[in-house]
């Protein structure tokens, strides 16, 4: 039974372009305080363009309904649970937006002196002080834009260190349950990429990885919990093996979620990590992006950190382009600063004991996901996990029903489905993080939702695979459209 | 809960983690503290910064006003606390926005394709040139000096390591624009890409057809990247570019000391599938009713991993919604009117001080002030609290005696009759 939701009228709405006639407007600007000017005259008549063919041309009370409808299309946080496995995605709390848009900090310049940035750069300092504490390691840049954009620093850090001592070598070695961004990141930073079978438990193998490490090997990218929610219980291990060839160990931070204020990367081997702003610590998903993707690393890397660093003078912060093994810029400027100032606030808001409840909670809520379903799907690795939980399709799949089916089913029930097909190391995967905000209330209606999806598979299928049924949207045609593109409008 | 899981305590939930690998105490972070406290703490940093000042910076970052109505939508939870648009069904509302986002940059910019946005300009520029590399099957990128330094810094960091040599050509010092004699004489059979900039970061409007045909005469494509978005209001669109990475901070997004902002790459049609990053398409549903989704994912590093097109995942999806709002309440008249009313604004600024550069320039320009270093210059206008323009000699030694003033539709006739004085003075 459905018990979450029932259905509701939705506006129509067209594009916006399909709304424009000529001569409307929404925007005011005042009068010109100043000589008005001839743009043809003072820029030549070949760099003054014509009308800006196709633009929308409409009333501020019609771009306030177009996104207002357009918003009522979309699931969200705000709606309710949201259990995409390695996505962490919590409750976006909104005081961070509000200090976010502070004046003084959402109106200063990068360039401005800085004797009139100290709050802003105070902002930095507390953000890598508290993020160096949290991952145990020494020292951090928070200049990467994102995830896979600190994957990139920390692989050129390493890089930069081995170049350092002669030979920056040649491969990276990637799990075969890592995000897809890792091999892509090491392609990028100019390594070639050895995939690493899992053990039976999808753990690192450790007899295998110590058959592929050699001197022609960088680091390991690592991520732990990995993509099955379980510790890396070999972890130290693994670590000790690549350093005793001069190799180093990467961990994607995507799960962290599940350590902070338990266990700390520093402290289990890793010399290199990046962390996701936008998953652990809170700031909004936002239908894809900003995120921020700080990078820490061990003290042996600290030389090789972008520039510019943070200084701290005795009573006043500075920024120091003086780095000579710097591996230079990765982003202008000094990152999403305004990602910065949100995670700040979820860090004070929450202070060190309430990171690790949240932690706690975190882990409790995917444990209890995992034994309320296990009598009802398969558990390719059943055991013990942190902050998620990884079940397969196997015994409905045999029915002819998928995990895409019934992620599609899940959104009948009013919720957002879980990661669908990943890890690659699952056939059929069905990846669910909770994350901490969920209450029991709403995990038992999901669970519930799983359970009564599960029934329905034995008694009409079609149901399950020709959803959802809800949707203003029915399932789309993916093929068509990357057949043949149509990625912008035209009149 | 726990009674569910077959345990006793929360300690438990952790015995998977060895216990050498565990936390033994706790962080060393003090208690939570309270909403009030937050806003309270937060208040006092923003104090404690240009807040209250006017100012003529730009150099990529500038100050142009933000409509109320920006934020009333980017606040809506539906488009702030949801994720990547992969569930087509229920992500139709950001899919939306991002295909009439996609739509807009092609117009803006005379291109036939765009991406779903990039982090910023710094870094949309290497992706550019690496597409650039893969669709030559060239080496060699050529920059421009006038690009943006951190530009070119990026650019440097990302191409060091994949062993693309990058050469810089010249500026003319007469007019500001590009040496197009330096940069002929660098193009050769090896150039994957020319990347300029226009207006330039001297605030110079560039030759763009020039530019383009020389790197076409090579067998070379031309990237052009743009730092100052309102420039686009009137200026021509760079049509004679191969590939388009710029900047749309001008469009609603706020300084914010940097960041967070919205790059953009956009292409001629036959190189969309070399674009990184997400794309929205239109297609059907199954009721044959238009419907979006994200598409030509088989470019992407989820699918092809260490052989996709770039590893970019997250991007600046909430940033360019900001700048979609922006720019559909502005609409065909108002983003004209506002190019108009800076290029006003800074050649009102232009008749009081002169620039330095011949050349055509939009709200910026460079400017050498009169007996004293443009340090000096600063140091007495924040008495008047006023930031004074970008001191050059950080990026470019030879103009080590000049200052980059910027003027937008939000600077005041009044501020700049002081800013003169001082410069005079």
């Amino acid at each position: 039974m459905i018990r979450k939701v029932r259905s509701h009228i939705t506006q129509n709405e067209d594009l916006i372009f399909e709304r424009s006639s000529p001569g409307k407007i929404g925007y005011q600007l005042p009068e010109l305080d100043v000589p008005a000017v001839d743009p043809a005259s003072l820029l030549g008549d070949a760099n003054v363009r014509s009308e800006i063919e196709g633009f929308p041309e409409v009333s501020e009370v019609e771009v306030v309904r177009h996104f207002t409808r357009l918003s009522t299309w979309n699931y969200a946080i705000d709606l309710g649970m949201y259990p995409l496995g390695s996505c962490t995605m919590k409750y976006n709390p909104r005081i961070n937006e509000a200090v976010a848009r502070l004046e003084g900090l959402a109106w200063s310049h990068p360039y401005q002196p800085e004797s009139l940035s100290q709050g802003a750069m105070e902002v930095v300092a507390k953000l890598e002080d508290a993020l160096c504490e949290i991952t145990g390691l020494d020292a951090i840049t928070l200049q990467p834009a994102a995830g896979a954009h600190g994957e990139l620093t920390g692989i050129l850090l390493v890089r930069a260190l081995l170049e350092s001592q002669g030979n920056p070598r040649k491969k990276i070695l990637v799990p075969d349950s890592a995000h897809g961004t890792n091999p892509a990141t090491a392609g990028i930073a100019g390594y070639a990429v050895q995939n690493v079978r899992s053990n039976d438990q999808g753990m690192i193998d450790l007899e295998e990885l110590s058959k592929l490490v050699d001197g022609d090997v960088a680091a390991l990218m690592v991520t732990n919990p990995n993509t099955l929610g379980v510790f890396e219980e070999n972890i130290m291990q693994a670590a000790e093996i690549l350093h005793s060839k001069g190799a180093m160990v990467y961990m994607d931070g995507a799960n962290l979620n599940a350590l902070v204020g338990v266990a700390r990367p520093g402290d289990f081997g890793i010399d290199v990590m990046h962390i996701n702003l936008h998953k652990t610590f809170s700031t909004p998903h936002g239908g894809g992006g900003p995120g921020g993707g700080p990078v820490a690393v061990k003290s042996h890397l600290a030389p090789f950190l972008p520039v510019p660093r943070l200084k701290r003078l005795k009573d006043a912060f500075a920024w120091d382009y003086d780095v000579p093994q710097s591996i230079g810029k990765v982003r202008a400027f000094y990152g999403n600063f305004g990602v910065l100032v949100r995670a700040l606030a979820y860090i004070l808001a929450h202070g060190g004991p309430g990171l690790r409840n949240a932690t706690v909670d975190a882990v409790l809520n995917a444990n209890y996901i995992r034994h309320q379903l296990a009598p009802y799907f398969d558990l390719p690795y059943n055991r013990p996990n942190m902050h998620e939980v990884v079940f397969s399709d196997d015994r409905q799949a045999a029915k002819g029903v998928k995990t895409g089916d019934m992620a599609k089913r899940l959104i009948d029930y009013g919720f957002h489905p879980y990661t669908v097909s990943f890890p690659l190391i699952v056939h059929g995967a069905l990846m669910i993080e909770p994350t901490e905000t969920e209450s029991k209330q709403e995990l038992d209606l999901f669970i519930d939702a799983m359970i009564s999806i599960a029934k329905e598979i034995d008694e009409e299928p079609a149901k399950v695979i020709s959803a959802p049924h809800s949707t203003r949207t029915t399932r789309v045609d993916e093929v068509g459209a990357a057949r043949k593109p149509i990625v912008r409008w035209k009149p | 809960m726990l009674a569910a899981c077959g345990l006793t305590s929360a300690d438990q939930l952790f015995e998977q983690i060895p216990a050498a690998a565990r936390i033994h105490g706790a962080l060393a972070l003090a208690p939570g503290i309270s909403e009030y406290e937050i806003v309270d703490y937060f208040k006092a940093l923003s104090d404690r910064t240009s807040n209250g000042y006017a100012s003529f910076l730009g150099a990529g970052v500038y100050n142009h006003y933000r409509p109320v109505v920006v934020d009333t939508v980017v606040s809506r939870g539906e488009f702030l606390t949801s994720y990547t648009p992969y569930q087509s069904e229920i992500s139709q509302g950001t899919l939306i926005t991002i295909f009439e986002f996609q739509t807009m940059v092609c117009q803006l910019t005379g291109m036939d394709v765009a991406n779903a946005s990039m982090y910023d300009a710094s870094t949309a520029v290497p992706e550019a040139a690496m597409m650039a590399v893969r669709i030559t099957g060239r080496h060699k990128i050529l920059v421009a000096k006038s690009v943006h330094p951190e530009y070119r810094q990026v650019q440097q960091t990302y191409a060091k390591n994949q062993g693309l040599p990058i050469e810089e050509f010249g500026y003319d010092a007469e007019t500001g624009q590009l040496d197009l004699a330096d940069l002929e004489a660098k193009l050769d059979k090896q150039t994957a890409c020319v990347i300029i900039q226009s207006p330039n970061f001297f605030g110079i409007i560039e030759d763009v057809r020039k530019a383009a045909e020389l790197a076409h005469a090579h067998g070379a494509l031309l990237v052009f990247t743009f730092s100052e978005a309102a420039s686009l209001g009137i200026l021509e669109p760079p049509r004679d570019a191969d590939i388009v990475a710029g900047e749309l901070q001008s469009f609603a997004i706020s300084p914010s000391y940097g960041g967070p902002f919205a790059g953009i790459i956009a292409s001629k049609e036959k190189y969309i599938r070399q674009l990184p990053g997400r794309l929205v398409g239109q297609t059907t549903d199954s009721q044959g009713n238009r419907a979006f989704c994200l598409t030509l994912a088989t470019r992407e590093q989820h699918i092809r991993r260490e052989k996709a097109t770039s590893n970019i995942c997250t991007n600046q999806a909430l940033i360019a919604l900001m700048a979609t709002v922006f720019l559909e309440l502005y609409g065909k008249q108002g983003l004209r009117e506002l190019a108009t009313q800076n290029l006003a604004k800074a050649h009102y600024l232009g008749s009081k001080i002169k620039p330095k550069f011949s050349g055509p320039y939009f709200n910026e320009f460079v400017a050498v002030p009169t007996g004293k270093s443009p340090e000096a210059l600063n140091e007495a206008l924040l008495s008047k609290k006023i930031i004074g323009g970008l001191a050059l000699g950080k990026f470019y030694p030879e103009l080590s005696d000049a200052t980059l003033l910027c003027a937008t539709e939000m600077t005041k006739r009044s501020d700049m009759d002081t800013l003169a004085e001082v410069f005079h003075s």
